[in-house]
């Protein structure tokens, strides 16, 4: 199990290695190099020499490279020049982490506690008119861009109904208490409830649209799955033992059509925080996504970098937890 | 070498559609054998018949494949007549004169104008039929580089194998833990003037590692294989052997994946343009651009963006539905 982990650490090290590489010449090719990438077109010819000197860019390349990895391996990215100007690039990102964390958790939750359930009813009524209705929805949903299904939430729940928030995570004026930066549980920890509610009521319609997609996919992979089960011979040895059905359904079938639905999740991520830059900006919901978003919109390189990198990392880390949790439940997994 | 529980399945799904057709004259006489086991009324037909042959005596009675093909067949027949069908000049402003900036930015519907007119006083009607071409040269474009790319890199990859199987394959890796549409965006970041071909080129290079793992996938299943064996016992020249033997082979998943990746690429088209690394000529109409571009106005007038909203969703349900079927079709594993 050890030597598992060890052996998938050192392969995401390496994948970390030549991210940074990709990203190292992202930045280079980048429209005017990466000195007009950090302090914008219009920046004096003195402080383009100054920071062409402090970049080492009259080195050559590796020892660039070096430079750069080293810089960031402090956290140094430079500051943001458009988002926030001034502010140091990675601290607005630790700043801003949590409210997409707490986006993508609600999501998931969201995804997981309805297409578990729903994938497993569909594959149990195959071919009925709820499985190829569900099948056909689930396309549906995926047709959908995004950023238009959250537009939509949003105009009818908040615009025209007045039952949501339009945007943000919190109502101003609520004086609310924030330690951790998890507004929901920063409420719940201060005992400030309505804060709390408040927050919830916020992430409503983000997190409806964020998972619509995971949703879709979870649900597909579990009918899927649960399908491919059913038709195993344990199952059939099973009913033919004579085991209550309550039994089967949760010891032999959902047991192990679980297992891939399982990995599905963890590469849901990567998902989420793409549609976080879409959701999070029609919502102006000032997570990571909406972060990104504005880096993209005005260019502000030295913001972008440091979310490329950590959106990546976070995709890999996710991964690999899923991958051990998986070698938990599965030791077949191990011995590869 | 690949464990069938292997935890990574995101590579993993790309290896297994590889790998149905990846044993080359294999899955093909797999196909048969099952149908010839089926109905054996029909032996005659379906022995020395193709997996394509035998697929396509299954499509024509699906009624999915069906429904998607009918509305992939459209919308090509439409984006090949559109100047012929629009009522008007897609780019003429002709409701200009009603256009009020401070008041009412958008004419609303009228005679002969069903869906008004834009902010320009350009017909919509007209340029959502005539959109249908760009949309689709966007989504096969993109397709196609993306195809290009990948054939390149997995060919290498596969046929060549060794040091260069390992480099290639870890760029690979990498490319594909950046979450997609945040390296379609990196990459139309790169690009100084934003136009129709940087859209293309940033959707494409996120389908690049996919088609690669896909086709290295099948051409490694294959070059232990009887037919390559055969051919190479033959004195086939090795060129020939990947080209004519191992390629062909490999056909079926990436027919399958190109398919989804039109719908996906339209949907990315779409969310390019809403975060502004979009085409921002838009003398040619096109329907990601046009949701894009409603944003603008898109609490006054959500018609703006419903329509091409509309038509971006049924298109990109149809490739979906086409290429889920195909998938199925194609899968002699899914055979139920």
């Amino acid at each position: 199990m050890l030597r598992f982990i060890i052996r998938r650490m050192i392969q995401m090290v390496g994948v970390v290695v030549v991210l940074s590489l990709l990203v190292f010449l992202w930045l280079r090719s980048l429209p005017g190099g990466t000195v007009s990438a950090i302090l914008g077109e219009k920046a004096t010819p003195e402080r383009r020499a100054a920071l062409e000197k402090a970049l080492g860019l009259d080195q050559p390349i590796y020892v660039q490279y070096w430079q750069f990895a080293k810089r960031a391996l402090h956290g140094d990215f430079g500051a943001s020049t458009k988002v926030l100007p001034g502010t140091d690039a990675f601290d607005l990102f630790m700043q801003r982490f949590p409210a997409t964390i707490e986006l993508s958790i609600v999501a998931i939750i969201l995804a997981v506690g309805l297409g578990i359930p729903l994938g497993y009813m569909a594959a149990r009524r195959h071919n009925s008119l709820f499985d190829n209705g569900s099948i056909v929805a689930s396309l549906v949903g995926v047709a959908v861009p995004v950023f238009f299904l959250a537009f939509l939430l949003k105009y009818y729940f908040a615009i025209k109904l007045h039952w949501l928030p339009v945007s943000g995570r919190q109502s101003a004026g609520l004086g609310a208490t924030h330690t951790t930066g998890f507004f929901v549980l920063d409420g719940l920890l201060t005992r400030e409830y309505d804060a709390a509610w408040d927050a919830i009521k916020h992430l409503i319609l983000p997190s409806l649209a964020l998972a619509t997609i995971p949703f879709a996919v979870i649900f597909r992979i579990t009918r899927a799955s649960v399908l491919e089960v059913l038709d195993e011979d344990y199952v059939r040895t099973a009913e033919s033992k004579g085991l209550t059905s309550r039994v089967i359904r949760g010891r032999h079938v959902l047991h192990n059509a679980l297992l891939p639905v399982v990995t599905t999740i963890g590469l849901q991520t990567g998902g989420l925080l793409v549609g976080a830059i879409l959701t999070e900006r029609v919502f102006n919901f000032g997570g990571i996504g909406d972060t990104v978003a504005q880096a993209f919109e005005q260019r502000d390189y030295g913001v972008l970098q440091v979310c490329i990198l950590m959106a990546a990392i976070t995709f890999v880390v996710v991964n690999l937890l899923v991958d051990i949790a998986y070698a938990v439940i599965d030791p077949r997994v191990r011995t590869r | 070498m690949d464990n069938p529980l292997n935890p990574n399945r995101k590579k993993q799904r790309i290896d297994d559609l590889a790998a149905t057709a990846g044993t080359g004259g294999g899955a093909g006489s797999v196909a048969v054998a099952d149908l010839t086991v089926g109905d054996a009324g029909h032996i005659a037909e379906s022995t020395g018949v193709s997996l394509i042959a035998s697929a396509w005596s299954r499509l024509r009675r699906d009624p999915v494949f069906l429904l998607g093909a009918f509305i992939t067949l459209a919308f090509v027949l439409l984006a090949i007549f559109s100047p012929l069908i629009a009522p008007h000049d897609p780019t003429a402003g002709l409701l200009l004169k009603e256009v009020r900036p401070q008041t009412n930015p958008i004419p609303g519907a009228r005679p002969g104008y069903p869906f008004g007119a834009d902010s320009s006083g350009r017909d919509i009607f007209s340029r959502l039929i005539v959109g249908s071409r760009q949309t689709l040269i966007v989504g096969v474009m993109a397709t196609l580089f993306g195809f290009i790319g990948g054939l390149t890199l997995g060919t290498l990859a596969g046929a060549i194998g060794g040091w260069v199987d390992s480099v290639v394959m870890r760029v690979v890796d990498v490319m594909l833990s950046i979450p997609s549409l945040l390296l379609a965006f990196s990459v139309a970041a790169i690009a100084a003037r934003p136009s129709q071909w940087t859209v293309i080129v940033a959707i494409a290079t996120v389908q690049v590692p996919i088609f690669a793992r896909l086709l290295r996938g099948s051409m490694l299943a294959q070059r232990g294989s009887d037919h390559v064996l055969a051919a190479r016992a033959l004195g086939v020249k090795p060129s020939a052997i990947v080209f004519r033997h191992m390629l062909p082979n490999s056909l079926s998943p990436v027919i399958v994946q190109a398919t989804l990746v039109v719908a996906s690429a339209i949907i990315d088209a779409a969310a390019l343009s809403f975060l502004g690394l979009g085409n921002p000529d838009d003398r040619q109409p096109e329907w990601g651009q046009m949701l894009g571009k409603a944003q603008q106005y898109i609490y006054d007038h959500p018609a703006l963006a419903i329509w091409p909203a509309l038509c971006i969703i049924v298109v990109a349900l149809g490739f979906t539905l086409m290429g889920e079927s195909l998938r199925e079709a194609l899968d002699p594993k899914s055979r139920r």
